[in-house]
C-alpha cells in the first residue's frame, strides 16, 4: 500500500511541476520571435503525433493495428464532408465498436 | 475573486466546456476503466481518485497502475509515467503567454493542460485561456468522476473499447489537426511530427515518440 501512495505522490508532484514549468519560467515575458514561431507550430506537430500514437500505439509500446484504425478512417471521411466535431468523434467510436462486434 | 475580462467576441469558458463535451464522455468512460484497473491492481479506492486529480493524464496513470500490478516496482512505474508526461513541458510552455495572475494561479491553471484541452484551446497558433479552462474543467470532472465510479462500481460496466471509445481520441486529434493546417510550414510540422512518431514507436518506449515529435515545431523557428 505504501508503494502505491509513494507512486501516486511522486507521479503527481512530477506532473504538476512539468505542467507548471512553462508559465513559471517564462511568466509574462514575451518570447523572442523565433521561439514564438516554433511554439505556433507545436500544435500541428504534436497533434499529428497524437493521431499516430493513439490510433496505432500498442499498450506496451510499438504498433497495434485494430478497430481504432477503422474508426479513424471513418472520422477522416466525416471530415471530408465537413462534419462537426461531435459527429466526427461519434462516427469514429461507432465504427470501431461495429468492427469489434463483427470481428 | 476578480473576474477576468475578455475581449468581446472571443470565446468564453462555456465555449470551452461545450467544445470538450463530446470527448468528456470518452474521458469519463476511460476514467472509469482506470478506476477498475487501479482497483484490481491493488491500489485501493482512494489512491486512484487522488491520482486522477493530481496527475490528470490518462496514459501515464494507466502505465503506472499496470506496472505496479505487474510487480514492476515504484521506480519503474514513476519513470514510465513521468516520461509519458514530459510532453506537457512544451505544451505548458505554449500556454504560458496566455495565463494571467500571480504565479500560484498561473501554476494552478496550467494543471488543466491535458492533450484534449490543449488541443481544443488552439486559436490562431496560440492557446485561448478561456477555452483551456472551460475544456480542462469539464475533462477533470469527467476523468475524476469516472475514476470514482470505476473504483466503487467498476464491475458493473462495459469495457470502453467495446463501445469504440478508444477510437474517439485519435478522431478528435485528427479533427483538430485538420483545423491547424494553414499554410505550408504548419503542414510540414504535422508531417514531420507524424513521421518522427512513426519512426520511433517501434524502437523507443511509450512517451518518447511524442516528445521527439515536438521537435518538428522547429520548422516554425526560421527567420521570417
Amino acid at each position: 500500500m505504501t508503494a502505491v501512495w509513494v507512486t501516486v505522490a511522486a507521479v503527481g508532484l512530477a506532473t504538476m511541476a512539468i505542467k507548471a514549468a512553462g508559465t513559471l519560467l517564462v511568466g509574462d515575458r514575451t518570447l523572442p520571435p523565433r521561439a514564438q514561431g516554433a511554439l505556433e507550430h507545436l500544435a500541428p506537430a504534436l497533434l499529428a503525433a497524437l493521431v499516430v500514437s493513439q490510433a496505432l500505439g500498442g499498450s506496451g509500446g510499438g504498433f497495434a493495428v485494430d478497430a481504432r484504425l477503422a474508426g479513424l478512417a471513418a472520422a477522416a471521411v466525416a471530415l471530408v464532408f465537413r462534419a462537426p466535431l461531435l459527429l466526427v468523434v461519434t462516427v469514429a467510436a461507432a465504427t470501431a465498436a461495429l468492427v469489434r462486434a463483427l470481428a | 475573486m476578480r473576474h477576468p475580462t475578455r475581449p468581446s467576441g472571443g470565446p468564453g469558458y462555456l465555449d470551452g466546456v461545450r467544445a470538450a463535451a463530446p470527448i468528456g464522455i470518452a474521458a469519463f468512460a476511460f476514467g472509469l476503466s482506470f478506476g477498475v484497473l487501479a482497483r484490481s491492481a491493488g491500489m485501493g479506492r482512494l489512491a486512484p481518485v487522488v491520482m486522477s486529480l493530481t496527475t490528470f493524464a490518462g496514459s501515464a496513470q494507466f502505465a503506472a497502475a499496470s506496472i505496479l500490478a505487474a510487480g514492476g516496482g515504484v521506480a519503474a512505474a514513476v519513470a514510465a509515467a513521468v516520461l509519458l508526461n514530459l510532453r506537457y513541458g512544451p505544451m505548458g510552455l505554449s500556454a504560458a503567454s496566455t495565463l494571467e495572475g500571480p504565479w500560484w494561479r498561473r501554476a494552478l491553471t496550467a494543471q488543466l493542460v491535458v492533450d484534449e484541452s490543449w488541443a481544443i484551446a488552439q486559436r490562431d497558433g496560440r492557446i485561448d485561456r478561456h477555452l483551456l479552462v472551460g475544456a480542462g474543467l469539464l475533462l477533470v470532472v469527467g476523468w475524476v468522476g469516472g475514476t470514482a465510479v470505476g473504483v466503487l462500481a467498476g464491475d458493473l460496466v462495459a469495457d470502453p473499447a467495446s463501445l469504440g471509445l478508444d477510437a474517439a481520441f485519435p478522431a478528435l486529434f485528427l479533427a483538430l489537426l485538420v483545423g491547424q493546417i494553414k499554410g505550408r510550414s504548419r503542414l510540414l510540422a504535422a508531417v514531420g511530427g507524424a513521421l518522427i512518431a512513426l519512426a520511433l514507436m517501434p524502437v523507443a518506449g511509450p512517451g518518447v515518440p511524442i516528445i521527439a515529435a515536438s521537435l518538428a515545431c522547429l520548422v516554425g523557428a526560421r527567420r521570417s
